[in-house]
């Protein structure tokens, strides 16, 4: 079984998603929600750390922390005017949306807790992998490259810039 | 073990997209949901196949084409708001103006 050091960061991680995320999708104030939504991230981030994924820890903080927050922080602010909240942010649909969320996240403990007995398996060697390693994969083209995703996110990117800019400038 | 918090994001998720009605409020509970199959694919990766690296780079391609998503959905939310003043989505009926 893990360390104690790494119980308590469990419950310290697991505890900050959950009340976070659940404060994000019932909060009324739209800013407080993206707030929320920020330690969310961060705390997922900080899963990444425990999971000795550097990279995709650090890349986590860059694009959602600094790029993804702060767009929704520009979107909150350039469509709602400070002040007036008097708008509810939810509709009359309460009803449904408990019900649909209740149960998908019944079938999925169930099915989480009939494999209880991987749960405590603590964590295998990774095996060294440095960022060396990363950048060969994600440019080399044999078995377990990744050259083609990685063009195609490039393309993705491109098209999404030429695409929120003439989405969204003057007409 | 890092699952059940994820479960409990992906539920959040389902019903903040179910019930809320401002624009960006959606656009934020899309993401706790990305978020949370995100943090699947680096759990079942990392207990399951620690030799492997395939999980990650699936939650590196995901953030990245996130990231293009949610830039390109702010970008239609402030451009509806120029033509409607609103972004609540009951009063956003038409496709075209």
């Amino acid at each position: 079984m893990e360390s104690l050091g790494n119980v308590i960061m469990y419950v310290i991680i697991a505890l900050t998603i959950i009340v976070f995320s659940v404060l994000a999708v019932t909060t009324k104030k739209i800013l407080r929600s993206a707030t929320y939504l920020l330690f969310v991230l961060l705390a997922t981030a900080a899963i990444y750390f425990q999971m000795d994924y550097e990279f995709l820890g650090a890349t986590q903080i860059a694009v959602y922390a600094g790029g993804i927050v702060v767009l929704f922080v520009f979107a909150i602010m350039l469509t709602h005017k400070p002040g007036d909240d008097a708008q509810p942010l939810e509709s009359h649909k309460r009803i449904a949306g408990i019900i649909a969320c209740a149960t998908g996240v019944v079938l999925c403990g169930v099915a989480l807790f009939s494999y209880a007995k991987f749960c405590g398996k603590s964590l295998l060697a990774t095996g060294d992998f440095t960022i060396d390693q990363l950048g060969e994969a994600l440019l080399s083209t044999d078995k377990f490259g990744y050259l083609l995703p990685f063009e195609a996110v490039s393309v993705l990117l491109l098209a999404c810039i030429i695409g929120g800019v003439v989405i969204a400038r003057k007409r | 073990m890092y699952l059940i918090p994820s479960l409990i994001m992906f539920g959040c998720g389902v019903y903040g997209f179910i019930t809320r009605k401002n624009m960006i409020a959606i656009l934020i509970s899309l993401e706790l949901m990305l978020n949370s199959v995100d943090i699947n694919f680096v759990v079942f990766n990392r207990y399951l196949y620690p030799a492997q690296h395939d999980g990650m780079f699936f939650t590196l391609f995901a953030i990245a084409i996130a990231a293009a998503e949610t830039a390109v959905a702010i970008a239609i939310i402030i451009n509806v708001y120029r033509v409607v003043k609103n972004v609540d989505i009951n009063q956003i009926t038409k496709m075209k103006f």
